[in-house]
This record gives C-alpha cells, structure tokens and sequence, in this order.
C-alpha cells in the first residue's frame, strides 16, 4: 500500500518570527488548509463517504426539527434513546483519551510523548460529537441560546446538566489549547515553552475524569429511576470510558502506520494494551457486582435489570444488545490477557474492536433504555430507534470521523514535517 | 493507489504564483461546490421550517424576566397565531398565584371506580392533541391488597369497577421538593407561590431531562404539533396552562391554573362521577381538604422519595 499522506513540500515550515505572529499565523493556517484537503484517491475517497453520510444525517435531522421528535421512536415513557446513548458513549470516549496523557506526561514516557497528540485530538472530535449528539436531541434546538450563560437563564449550581456544559466545554477548550499551541510552535520551528501547556495537560487529566463523573451524576442523581440511582455509576463509567478510549487509539495507530507516512514506535501500543488489560477486567467486575445485587436480592427494583438482561413480560428488546455485550467483553478480556498480544496487530485489533463495540452497547442502550423500562408507574412500552435516530447517528459518527481525520492530518504532518517523526526528532519531548 | 494520479504538479493546491489553478485546485473547487449544493438540499427541510417560526418568538424572554406590557404583546401574537394555525379565536390571559393561597387536591381510593372521566376531561379542558389522545392523568388499575405499582396497570379495557381491583389516578403532584424543576438546565419549569409547578413554553429546549426526572411520569412531550379542530378548542387560556402548546416543548398539569386561580375547581374534579377529588386551599384550616388531612388515613405516593408531594391519596372505610 503506498502511503497516503503526502507532506506538502513547498510548504513553509519556520522563520516567521520577524514578520510577527500575524504573517505567521495566517501562513500556519493556510498550510492547514493545504494540509487537510489534500492527499491520495483513498483519502478523497474516505472523505467523500463521510461527507456524504454526515450530509444524509443532516438532512435526517433536519426533517426531524421540522416535522418533531415524532420521527423518532421515542415516547412519554422512554423519553431518551440513541442519541443520550451515543452521547453517554461518547463522554467516555473523550475522557478516554487521556490514557496516553498520563503515561506520556507522568511518566515521560517518550514514544508515547510523541504520538500523544492522537489522544488529544480523539478528544476534541469525540466532545464535538457530543455536542452534536445533545443539539439533536433537542426538542428546539432554535432556543439553544437559553442555554449559553449570560444570555439565556443557566440554572447553575442546581441543574446537573449545566455542570456538564461547563466541563465538557472546558475540556474541548483545554485540548483545543494543547492541540494548537504545540502545532503551532511545530509549525514556527520553536521549542514549546513548558509553562504555556504542561500546566494545561496536568488539568486535562483531572478534566477527563470530572466529564466522566458529571455524566454519571445526570443520571444516578434521579432517585425516581432506580437503575440509574447507584452510586456504582460514576466508577463503571470511568473504568469503561479507559477500556473504550485505548481501544479506539490503538485502532487508530494501527491505521496511521499502515496509511499515514509516520513512524510509530511500539511502545504506545504495548502501554495501551497494558493499560485495557487491567481496566477491562475492573470493568467486567463492576458489571458482574452490579448484577448481582440486583438480582441477589430480588427485591421489586430490579425489574429494570430483569428486562435487560432476561426480558420482562414478554418484552426482550435489549437482550441480544446486552449479551452481545457480555460476550464481546468477556472475549475482548481473554484474547488480551494472552502473553504478548501487543505484538500480534491481528488479534489486538479484533480485540479492541469487540472491546469498544461492548462497551458502546453497555454505556450506550444497555444503560439508557433500561431507566425507563418499566416507566415510573411500571408500565413496560419498548423502543427501537427509528430509520431517523440511526441516520441522524450515523451522520455525527462520520462528522466526528471527518474531524478526527482532519486533525490527524494535519497534526501530523505538521509534527513530523518534511521527513517524518522519527527522523526530526521531537523538539518539546524532553520539555514534558 | 498511487498518491496524486491526476496531479503531477507539485503545486498542491495552492493557486499557483500566475493566478491560474492547478487541475487539484480546479478539482477541490468542483468538489467544494457540489458539497455546498448538497449541503442545501439537506438543510431544506430547517429551512421551510424557519420561514413559519417569528423572530419575536425567537428572541422572547424567560417569563419572570418580562415586564407585563411584553406579556400582554406575546399574549396577543398567540392568540393571533392560534386564529391563523388553529382558526380559532381564544383569549389568553395571565392567571397569577393568589395571596394565601396554596393548592392541595386529595382522592378517595375507596370510591373512584377507574371510569377515566377525569382523564377525559382534562384532554378537552386542557386543548390536548387530539390524535395521540393524550392526558395529563393516568389511571392505574390496581391489584386489591397490595400497594404494588408493578402489578398495576394502565391499559385495562373490561367493564368498571372490577370487584378485585381498586383504581388509583396519578397526574402531576405538585411536589414541594420537585425534581423536574432542579434538572431544568434553563429554568423553564419552576414551582409558584401557590404551590403549582409550571412551565413556560416558550422557554424551554426541549432536553426531556425533567421527564427523566419526575417520579410519576407527570410530564408529556410535544412530539409534534398538537392538532385540534376548531370547534373543539377550549378558548378560555392561561399562559402557563391550557393555551396550545408548541411543537418540541415539554407540558404538565397545572392543577387548572386558568380556572382555580380564578375561584373555579379542576375540570377532572367537576368531571367525577363519584365524587373522590377533594381540591382546596391548604392554608385555610376550614377547607375541606384540610378536614381530609386531619380526619382520614392519608399517604402520598412514593414517599420515601422525598418529593413532599400536594396530592394526597386515601382510603375511606
Ligand atoms: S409530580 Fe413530577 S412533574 Fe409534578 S412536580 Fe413532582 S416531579 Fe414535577
Ligand atoms: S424539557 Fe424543558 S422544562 Fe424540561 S428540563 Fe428540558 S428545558 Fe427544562
């Protein structure tokens, strides 16, 4: 296969200093433009497909502001669906990513340092994703100006979702940051001072856990929903969210180094792989835990549990969702608890993907729909996504797959410049 | 695949130094504009919507926030919207808390046979869409010698009232403490002096995270436009009650703000043939809803939620 990315080679790629940032920053974003629209017939041809499906959601969407929420399948008693599932999702995928932050910048690891940055952008595509995933949920998404505080009624500290605005914004601000000012002092030739993003990075990672933890607080802090309301909630969330998270990077390293001209050590992969043996398995017992006491004691509030994993009066909706789950995650565990996965790219990837498609169905449906089955008043009406629900998702999913194509191809050019990582060396590694 | 099969120039993009464009260039220019006419015809649909929606509507302000001359304008731009949506002419006025007054409404368990005439009455007085047959309440059929919401049920269709079961009407109850309004992210539902928790239509995103919130699924969502004929339009309309709700905003019961602030009793209470709704001023110690607290075995429903509710439920004999 021949790669993918050629690296523009009229490009500037330093001594704008004298002429101010200005000059320079125009330049640098012009080289973005370049950047990231220009590459092999397998690019336009990928960027093509995304394009085209995020515009089919969109005009999903779009039917769905004007005819209602009536396109979809949701009702009165199962008021959330595929969309606050992808979002929950999504939340952990974005906090996810700060699984290469931590051994990159805590314990300077360097090959990890070098490709951080794919973590870092996974989590700006990934809250981009969710906030598109709130906007369509939105029965009038015209008045999401109520929502900005200081021009519409932000009902902080009381409402749990205001918090989760606040931190999700911040940590997509946070990332921004990072992201750009280290592009940049790349793309200028300098070394990144320490000061303007160490500080940032250190704060990201204690961001990622408080997105993870205001999500879970939206929902276990609704006492009428006994499902949700465990305090079990927030851990499983944060040990998914790091099995999800380093599924999708290795994934996508995997796919880097076969298309994209960088070079990749293996110690990133190895780390992550390490890292999901552990939190998979901490995943699997939170799971296992929370299962059992719902059905140990057989008390009437595990009627919600009962219709998840066996069905309920009849209504079995969700049980191939969640043992398709069990079996992808409990396979997932075993072939990465094998010695020396990390060195078989086949097999880890096979068992990223199952880790990632288990934990998408349990903290997607597997957690949403079952807080209203049975209803308030215990009455069990089902719900299966529309056609809509699934176009307008599959159109965020491709959107955000847009984004993150983007931004990886322009981050990495840019990082490894003319001539690849490996041979340049990276200037702000040892600055970390 | 090779990298630029189209393209041997090396330059890339970038209008070349003549002002002239490259085959790429030319090729991303057709690319750009084909994706900006797709992108048009995908956002159609928001497009025709826009053109129906008032800018008024859009840049109107929180209710509290509104002096009464921007009320009574908003008031009078909805009854002309619902003449030339609905072609019917109604009167929405601003029914506001009474001085000592607070809302409590108690029902007899032991004598509601399950009949579904105040559910009835609430979707007529309340101008419901008429095709989802929706309702504030909901009547659960419940088993004789158990308290058991889960063997309840809501979907009973024989004669009434059948000598096993006993029938208990939920709607909205007027919490103290309620969770719906401490979810809102934009304040649009909140609880009045008078003890009724309402909503201002016109405020709210449509996020549902209240109806997640409610412990009696109390709170129904517009899914779509409501659709009501003319004739059957009730036109005597309260901001914050009955008036025709918009599409996508979220909608309760408002103890019949329109009529009980004004003196008069619920609709689902005048529509009881037997009797079991018991409404009044909990303030005032010679109501008859303060006779039923004192003198009758009450309970609420799910109390150890914490909710308080202002709906009482008890037992005769
Ligand atoms: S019953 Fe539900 S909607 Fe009514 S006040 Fe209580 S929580 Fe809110
Ligand atoms: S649906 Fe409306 S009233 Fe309910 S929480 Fe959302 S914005 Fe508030």
């Amino acid at each position: 296969m021949t790669p993918a990315t050629p690296v523009s080679p009229s490009a500037p790629v330093s001594h704008p200093t004298a002429r101010g940032h200005f000059a320079g920053y125009l330049r640098f974003l012009w080289r973005v433009i370049v950047d990231a629209t220009d590459g092999s017939g397998w690019f336009y041809a990928w960027m093509t497909l995304l394009t085209a499906v995020a515009l089919v959601g969109l005009n999903a969407w779009s039917t769905q502001v004007r005819d209602g929420m009536i396109v979809t399948a949701m009702t009165d008693h199962v008021s959330w669906g595929l969309y606050i599932a992808n979002f929950t999702f999504m939340v952990g995928l974005a906090a996810g990513g700060v699984m290469m932050v931590i051994p990159a910048y805590l314990y300077h690891d360097e090959e990890m340092h070098d490709v951080v940055i794919v973590g870092e952008m996974l989590a700006i595509a990934a809250i981009a994703m969710c906030i598109a995933f709130v906007v369509v949920d939105l029965g009038r998404p015209d008045r999401f100006w109520h929502i900005i505080p200081g021009l519409g009624e932000f009902n902080w500290p009381v409402s749990m979702l205001t918090w989760d605005v606040i931190v999700l914004n911040g940590y997509l601000a946070l990332n921004l940051h990072i992201c750009g000012y280290l592009l940049y002092m790349r793309f200028l030739g300098r070394r990144p001072e320490p000061r303007w993003y160490v500080p940032f990075v250190f704060l990201s990672i204690i961001w990622a856990v408080s997105i993870h933890t205001v999500t879970a607080f939206l929902y276990c802090g609704l006492g009428g929903r006994p499902f949700w309301n465990t305090a079990l909630l927030a851990p499983r969330f944060l040990a998914s969210a790091f099995v999800s998270g380093p599924a999708f990077i290795i994934v996508a390293l995997h796919v880097l180094r076969r298309f994209g001209r960088v070079h990749i050590g293996d110690r990133p992969v190895a780390i992550l792989a390490n890292i999901m043996r552990v939190t998979i398995l901490i995943n699997l017992l939170m799971v296992a835990s929370e299962v059992f006491t719902e059905f140990y004691s057989g008390s009437s509030h595990t009627a919600a549990a009962r219709y998840l994993y066996f069905g309920l009066h009849g209504a079995d909706g969700l049980v191939p969702w969640i043992w398709t789950s069990v079996i992808f995650g409990v396979v997932a565990a075993v072939l990465l608890l094998r010695p020396g996965v990390a060195k078989h790219p086949a097999q880890l990837t096979v068992a990223c993907v199952l880790a990632f498609v288990a934990v998408w169905i349990e903290k997607g449906m597997g957690l949403i729909i079952p807080g209203f089955i049975p209803s308030t008043l215990h009455e069990v009406v089902e719900y299966a996504p529309s056609v809509i629900e699934w176009q307008i998702s599959a159109g965020i999913w491709a959107f955000g797959l847009l984004v993150y194509t983007v931004a990886l191809k322009i981050g990495l050019p840019i990082l490894a410049g003319p001539r690849g990582l490996e041979a340049t060396g990276t200037p702000w590694k040892k600055a970390g | 695949m090779p990298p630029s099969t189209d393209d041997p120039a090396p330059a890339e993009g970038a209008p070349s130094p003549e002002g002239g464009m490259t085959r790429r260039t030319a090729l991303k220019v057709a690319g750009a504009t084909l994706g900006a006419a797709a992108f048009a015809k995908a956002i159609a649909p928001i497009v025709s919507w826009t053109a129906d929606q008032s800018v008024d509507e859009f840049l109107q302000k929180h209710y509290r926030k509104l002096s009464s001359d921007e009320l009574e304008r908003i008031m009078a731009r909805l009854e002309a919207e619902t003449k030339r949506d609905y072609g019917a002419d109604v009167e929405i006025s601003d029914a506001r808390p009474q001085e000592g007054v607070k809302f409590g409404y108690a029902l007899n368990l032991s004598i509601c046979i399950g009949c579904r005439k105040c559910a009835q009455a609430c979707h007529v007085e309340n101008n419901h869409d008429r095709p989802s047959g929706n309702s504030y309440i909901r009547v659960l059929e419940m088993q004789k010698g158990t308290n058991d919401l889960e063997q309840g049920n809501v979907n009973y269709t024989h004669p009434v009232p059948h000598p096993d079961k006993y029938y208990m009407p939920v709607q909205c109850q007027q919490c103290d403490r309620p969770p719906c309004v401490n979810v809102c992210p934009v304040d649009a539902t909140w609880k009045e002096d008078d003890g009724v928790v309402v909503i201002d239509y016109n405020w709210c995103i449509g996020c549902r995270y209240c109806e997640a919130a409610c412990p009696y699924h109390a709170r129904r969502f517009n899914w779509t436009k409501p659709q009501i004929p003319a004739e059957e339009i009730n036109p005597v309309q309260a901001y914050l009650s009955n008036r025709i709700r918009p599409q996508g905003v979220m909608e309760k019961c408002t103890f019949c703000l329109h009529r009980t602030r004004n003196g008069k009793l619920p609709a689902c209470l005048e529509a009881c043939p037997t009797g079991a709704r018991v409404f009044g001023n909990l303030l005032d110690p010679n109501s008859e809803i303060r006779r039923v607290l004192a003198n009758k075995r009450v309970f609420v429903l799910k109390e150890e939620l914490g909710t308080r509710p202002s709906f009482f439920y008890f037992f005769d004999e």
